[in-house]
This record gives C-alpha cells, structure tokens and sequence, in this order.
C-alpha cells in the first residue's frame, strides 16, 4: 500500500511537468518557426520566452522521470520479474529513441542561440519536441500494455514476448495515445492563454500576448473539441476489454440493458458493499453511447467479486470531474475564440482571469484522467494477470518506504516552490524587451548578451 | 556468442558509456566549490558541462532501461536489494538536474544550489561504485532472486575502496575536462587538482587490484585466464602510461581526457569479464542463487527486437551527440553561460 502511495504520488507529480513540457514544447517550435521565417528580434525575444519556460519545467520533467524508472526494480520487484521481458523493452527504447533526442538538443536550445545557425536552431526546436512525443509513445506502450496485455504468453511465472507488434499496439495503444497527448497540448494551450490573458490584465507585452493568444485559443479548441472523441475511442476499447473499468467509471452496478449515463453524483455503499448513484444522468445513455442502442447490454460490476473491483468513489468521481472539465474548457475556448473575434477579448476581464484559472484547473483535469484510468485498473497491476499487491518488492522494508517517501515529500515540495517561483519569475520579467534586443544585436555578437539576464 | 551474451556486453557498453560521459560532468560537480571561486569561474565551471550533462545522463537511463528488458531478475535484485543507496543517488541526481537548470535563474538561492550541485554529483559518484564494488564482490541472495543482506552489509571494506577509487577517478577525469574547457585561474587550479586526484586514483586503482586478487579471486581468476581479460589489462596499463606522459607536457589537456576515458573503459572491460558469466553472483548463500546470464536473460523475442533497436538507436545517438560536441568545442567564456 505504501509503495503504492508512494508511486501514485511520484508519478502524479511528475505529470504536473510532463504535460505541461508537450505543450509549451510545441509553442517553441511554433514561434521558433516564426523567427525562422521572418528573422526580427520581436519574434527572437518571443521564442526566447517560450524557451525558458519549456526548459524550466523540462528539467523537473527529466528529474522526476528518473524516478519513475527507478521505482519499477526498487519498489515493485516481482512486477518486474514478471513482466520484464515487455515492459523493460519500451522502457529502454524510449531511452534509446527518445530522451537522447531530447536532451541532446535542449542542450543546443540552452546554450547554442550564439553558436549555431538559425536553421540548426530551429531544426534542434523541432526534435526536442518529437522527442518528446516519442517518449510520450514508449511510456504509453508500456502503459498501455498493463491495461490491455497482448502479444505474449505466460512461460514459467513470467510474461514472455510472443510478437512485439501485438504487444506494442496493444488494443488500447492508439486510443490512449492520442488522447495523453491532445491532451497535453490543450493543457500547454491553457499554460500559453493563461500568460498572455495575465499580460493582457496587466497591460504589459501587448503584441506579443496577442499573437500567442490566438495560437493558444486556436491549439487548444482543436484539442478541446477533439477530446470527446478521442476519450470515446478509449472508452469503446475499455468497455470491450476492462469492463469492469468502464461499468465502474459509470457505476453499473448489476449487467443490465440500457445503463444510465451520469452527468455528475455522489456514491453511497450499501450492505452487500455495491455502490448506489444518487446524481443526474441520462438513462440508457451509456447503451447508447457505447453500442448506438439504448438497450444494449452492458457488463455491470457484480460480474467479478467485489474484491477485483476498483476503489468506486474515487474512480468514479476523477472520470467525471475529468469529463465535465473538459466542458468547461471547450465552452471556455469557444467564447474566448468569439470574443477575440469582435476584439473585445482584451478588456474582457471576467474572461481573461477565467483563462488564469484554466491552468491549475487543466492540470486537475488531466490528473483527474490519469487517476480514473489507473486505478479503475486496480486491483490488477497488469490486468488480469498480476495483483498490484503481488507486484511489490519483498525485501524493501515498510521503514525504507516511509523514510523515502518523506524524502521524497520534502524534495519535491522544494522543488515545486523553486519551480513556482522561477516560472512566475520568467512570466513577471516577459519577453526581453524589443529595445534591449535591438541593441543587443547592433552592438553584434561579440557582445556579451544583454538578453535573457 | 548467444544472444543474452551479446546483451551482457551492450549493457556493459551502456554502463561503460554512463560512466565515461556522466563521469566527467559528475566529476566537475564535485571539484565545483574547490577550483570555482569567482563568479565566472562558476559560471564558466556550469556552462562547460551545461550543453551536454544531460544528454550524458540518458546514458544512465537507458542502461537501467536495458537491464530491465534483458535482464529483469538483475534488475529487479539490484534496484530493490539496494534501495537505499539507490534512492540516494536518485535524489542526489534530481537536486543536482535542477539547480544546474535554476541556479542562474533563482540568484537569492543561489549558494541552496550551488551546495545541490555538490552533494547531487558528490553522492551518485561514491554510490554508483559503491554498488559495482558489491557487484563484482557478490551479494547473498534467495532463489526468487531477492537479496537476502542488510544495507550495511553493502558498506563492506571492499566495496568502500572500489567506491573511493571511483570517486578519484571520476573526479580526475572532471578535472581533465575542466581543463580542457577553461583558461586562467580555473585552469590553473583544474590541472593542479587533477595531477593530485590522479595520482591518490593511482595509488588506489593498485590497493583495489591487490584487494581483488586476495578476496574475489574469483573475478581475478576469469580476468587472468581470459585472453579478453588481458586485452583490457594492457589497454589499461597503455592507458594509465599514455595519460601520465600526457599531464606532464605543456596543453596535453585534450589527450590526458581521452586517457582518463580510456581508463574507465580498460577497469570496466576487466570488472566486466571478471564477472562473466554472472552478473551478479552470490556470496555466502548456495551458488544456484547467482543471477547468471543464462538464468536471467528475457526471451528470444525480447532480445532479438531490443537488439534491432539498439543497432539502429546507437549509431544516430552517438552521430548526433558527437554532432553536439563539436558544436559546443573549444574554451568555455563566461559570456558564453546561460543565455
């Protein structure tokens, strides 16, 4: 349970980052582009921006990341004798693949503005981004696979490769990808809105809030919009292969024809330790949705025993706050997207501190949806065929755990204060301003950079 | 050579690659609060290893990536065996990521950085030997493959001298680099530190080789009877006398790194043939408890797709990091630091 904690812990802190890195990232490389094309130091100064942000939370992405690989072997030792021969593979391909990619050319972003080309800037922009797609692709291979095993066979107590491509594009592979990384870039979408709205309130960086805010607006509607679907792929896959999972995100207690699709509601346990729904729904909605028949059937959560069904409340309750978040957020982007077309947007303060809000709000949003698809797993580790509780190291003591889990408390809880304030530091100071930069560049190259200090 | 074999050796490769790349700029951190003094020597000391640190760190990641997937019942023994010491190392490894990222954005917490910096490079430095040293030693272990030890029993005499030549060595090889990268004061200081550190690994490197051959004569018995053991032997020997040639002329700078590199990979070629065909073998507990190659291997599939992927990955990765390096070559000036 501890390690549980423990790793439920890390992994959701790590995800304040990670999505927040996709995002941003591609922000990067679209005002990278920008300046590419045009070559003016406005456009210079407004990539510069993006790029400190992206590597201030990036480098508390990677950090935390090493975490997560080192938790497998230290604190879940049989789940990895287990499924080593699979999930380590993705695991070392996204190292291979991915993170050299990425860290290989921060490097250049970080350090090579003076020391190489514009194009080889640009180019490095570009594959830092793709790296970190790639390594969003490894990860939810891996991931995917505890959800949705396939390709292998059980051989001696362990799970053994039997084809890669089953395995890799497991049933759930796509469905889940695409909707981790829309929805990473609607949460950058909300990053980038959010500062530019603050700059609006403030009346600072005029032009360049502008113009990255309706990049952001735009991003994030398409995202926003395509997340319905995205999230109904994944529910369609779920529903055929966990169903428990998705009868619990719905609590459908018994099998039944025509299952009620709720809206919000709260959870009470009754005797015989189901969960009754008091809340609004549509009736038979769930049918409906999943199979386009209001009658058809679906399997409720008394088809397994109660002790291989999920924590009810809180997956019920993270899956719903994580869908009607999302709401909010398309209602939110359209009618930034309208009131940035009659040009009232600016003065639209209600709106713009609204846009403020969306960031922490996206980012309990895409936390929420983490939660629901893990633990509406539990108690399997690997579904169907590993118990979370089987997968623990054995020799790791309840003493060790709890004296790195306050370690951990207290290490990242200065991390996140230093984070916090340098990301807010970045976004009071703003774009270098276009003066500085305009002498910065006539005064030539030899200068030391009056830009960025 | 099977398969498995080959992976033992790639891993090798990986960890070989961590320690060489990783090693320099862990190297650098530790020397940090000595040879850096004003603060541009500071920043020049950052800003050397500033474009590259991270990328060096992948190394690392992917080499526990690999023996994961290769390896599984190594990897879940050693990560869970040693937890606290790994646990150490990650946190050293996070504090030491982040300040390097935040110390010239956060000036008011600029000496909490610094001293993350240190302690970040400092802890992973003795750890990672610390761990090898036990490695090479051998661990007592159930037949599940659990460690059956205490944590002190890691901190044993042996593999707390395998951990301080490390530390030597890594620091030696950081100062090369520093060297190679700074001028002035910083260099002055960064060569007169590495002839000190090199000449304590010297006197070390000789005091772990004796402690071998008396109490892990397994290990010195393989190196001996193997033509591969004594290939790396005289790689060694050639390289420790290539490097001390080196540091005595005028601007050797950029031949006395390669000689340090060149020494990690002769001791990392011998620690890896003294091993084989273990990987961990067991001390004190029956030797069916060895975690051997054959014993712990994944699959066939699993090995033959990693191995694809690693003949395509490894070559791009090393094309584009050599890229990288020739781009960010020569001195490092202060204006040259964080943007």
């Amino acid at each position: 349970m501890l390690s549980r904690i423990q790793f439920a812990f890390t992994v959701g802190y790590h995800f304040i980052f990670v999505p927040i890195s996709i995002g941003v990232g591609m922000m990067v490389v679209l005002s990278e582009r920008r300046y590419y094309k045009s070559g003016i130091p406005a456009d210079k100064a407004a990539s510069n921006f993006w790029i400190k942000l992206f590597t201030a939370t990036f480098a508390i992405g990677v950090a935390t990341g090493i975490t997560m690989e080192f938790a497998f072997g230290a604190n879940w030792a049989n789940y990895s004798r287990f499924v080593g021969n699979i999930f380590g593979a993705p695991l070392a391909a996204e190292g291979l693949l991915a993170f050299f990619l990425e860290s290989t050319f921060l490097g250049v972003l970080l350090f090579g503005r003076k020391k190489v080309s514009k194009r080889f800037y640009y180019v490095s922009a570009w594959l830092v981004w793709a790296g970190s797609l790639l390594s969003a692709l490894w990860i939810l291979i891996a991931n995917s696979w505890m959800q949705t095993p396939a390709g292998y066979k059980i051989e001696g107590g362990k799970a053994v490769l039997t084809s890669f491509w089953a395995a890799a594009f497991n049933p759930s592979t796509a469905p889940r990808y695409f909707h981790t990384v829309a929805s990473a870039l609607l949460m950058g979408g909300f990053v980038v809105a959010g500062v530019c709205a603050w700059y609006m309130l403030k009346k600072r960086h005029l032009h360049f809030a502008r113009q990255a805010m309706l990049w952001a607006i735009s991003v994030g509607l398409v995202m926003a919009i395509a997340m319905p679907f995205l999230g109904h792929w994944g529910a369609l896959v779920a529903a055929e292969h966990q169903p428990v999972k998705m009868a619990a995100f719905e609590n459908v207690t018994e099998t039944e024809n025509g299952a009620t699709l709720w809206l919000f509601g709260w959870l009470t346990k009754n005797d015989d330790g189901s969960y009754d729904t008091h809340g609004v729904g549509i009736p038979n909605g769930l049918s409906l949705i999943l199979h386009l028949n209001p009658d058809a059937r679906i399997t409720g959560l008394n088809s397994v025993p109660a002790a291989d069904r999920p924590p009810q409340q809180l997956v019920f309750q993270s899956y719903h706050l994580m869908i009607g978040l999302g709401v909010v957020f398309v209602l939110v982007l359209l009618l930034a997207l309208v009131m940035h077309y009659l040009k009232r947007l600016e003065n639209a303060r209600w709106l713009l501190w609204i846009l403020v809000a969306c960031i922490p709000l996206a980012l309990l949003a895409i936390n929420m949806g983490w939660m629901a698809a893990e633990v509406g797993r539990q108690p399997w580790i690997v579904q169907g065929l590993m118990r979370t509780t089987d997968g623990v190291s054995p020799v790791v003591s309840t003493g060790e755990i709890w004296t790195t889990l306050g370690l951990f408390g207290l290490i990242y809880l200065i991390l996140f204060v230093a984070w916090l304030r340098i990301f807010v530091g970045i976004i009071r100071k703003g774009p270098e301003d276009v003066v500085e930069m305009l002498e910065a560049d006539r005064v030539g190259a030899s200068a030391p950079a009056a830009a960025g200090r | 050579m099977t398969l498995a074999n080959i992976w033992f050796f790639l891993v090798a490769f990986l960890l070989t690659g961590y320690v060489i790349l990783d090693g320099f700029d862990l190297g650098v951190g530790v020397l940090y609060p000595f040879v850096a003094r004003t603060e541009d020597e500071k920043r020049v000391a950052r800003a050397s290893i500033g474009p590259v640190w991270d990328g060096n760190e992948v190394w690392l990641i992917t080499g526990a990536g690999a023996v994961f997937a290769a390896f599984p019942m190594v990897y879940a023994m050693t990560f869970s065996g040693f937890y606290l010491a790994i646990m150490l190392v990650l946190f050293g490894l996070i504090l030491r990521a982040v300040s390097l990222e935040f110390r010239h954005r956060d000036t008011s917490w600029r000496k909490v950085w610094d001293g993350a910096f240190f302690l970040g490079s400092l802890v992973p430095s003795i750890l990672v030997g610390c761990a090898l040293g036990n490695v090479i030693r051998g661990v007592p272990m159930d037949l599940r493959g659990d460690y059956t030890g205490t944590f002190l029993q890691l901190l044993n005499p042996y593999s707390l001298l395998v951990a301080v030549t490390g530390l030597f060595l890594i620091v030696t090889h950081g100062a090369a680099w520093l060297a190679l990268k700074s001028d002035g004061e910083l260099h002055a200081r960064a060569l007169r530190c590495r002839r000190i550190t090199f000449w304590v690994f010297a006197v070390l490197a000789v005091a772990t080789s004796a402690a071998t051959i008396l109490t892990v004569s397994r290990a010195s018995d393989n190196v001996f009877g193997r033509p591969l053991g004594w290939f790396f032997l005289v790689v060694l020997a050639l390289a420790l006398l290539y490097t001390i040639w080196q540091m005595t002329k005028e601007g050797g700078e950029l031949q006395s790194f390669l000689g340090s590199a060149v020494i990690i990979i002769g001791l990392a070629g011998i620690a890896a043939v003294g091993n084989f065909p273990e990987i961990v073998p067991a001390r004190g507990t029956p030797p069916e408890t060895s975690l051997t190659i054959a014993r712990t291997a994944s699959g066939h599939l699993t090995l033959l797709v990693m191995l694809i992927i690693a003949l395509i990955g490894c070559p791009i990765v090393l094309a584009y990091t050599a890229l990288v390096y020739k781009t960010f070559w020569g001195k490092t000036k202060a204006a040259d630091a964080e943007y």
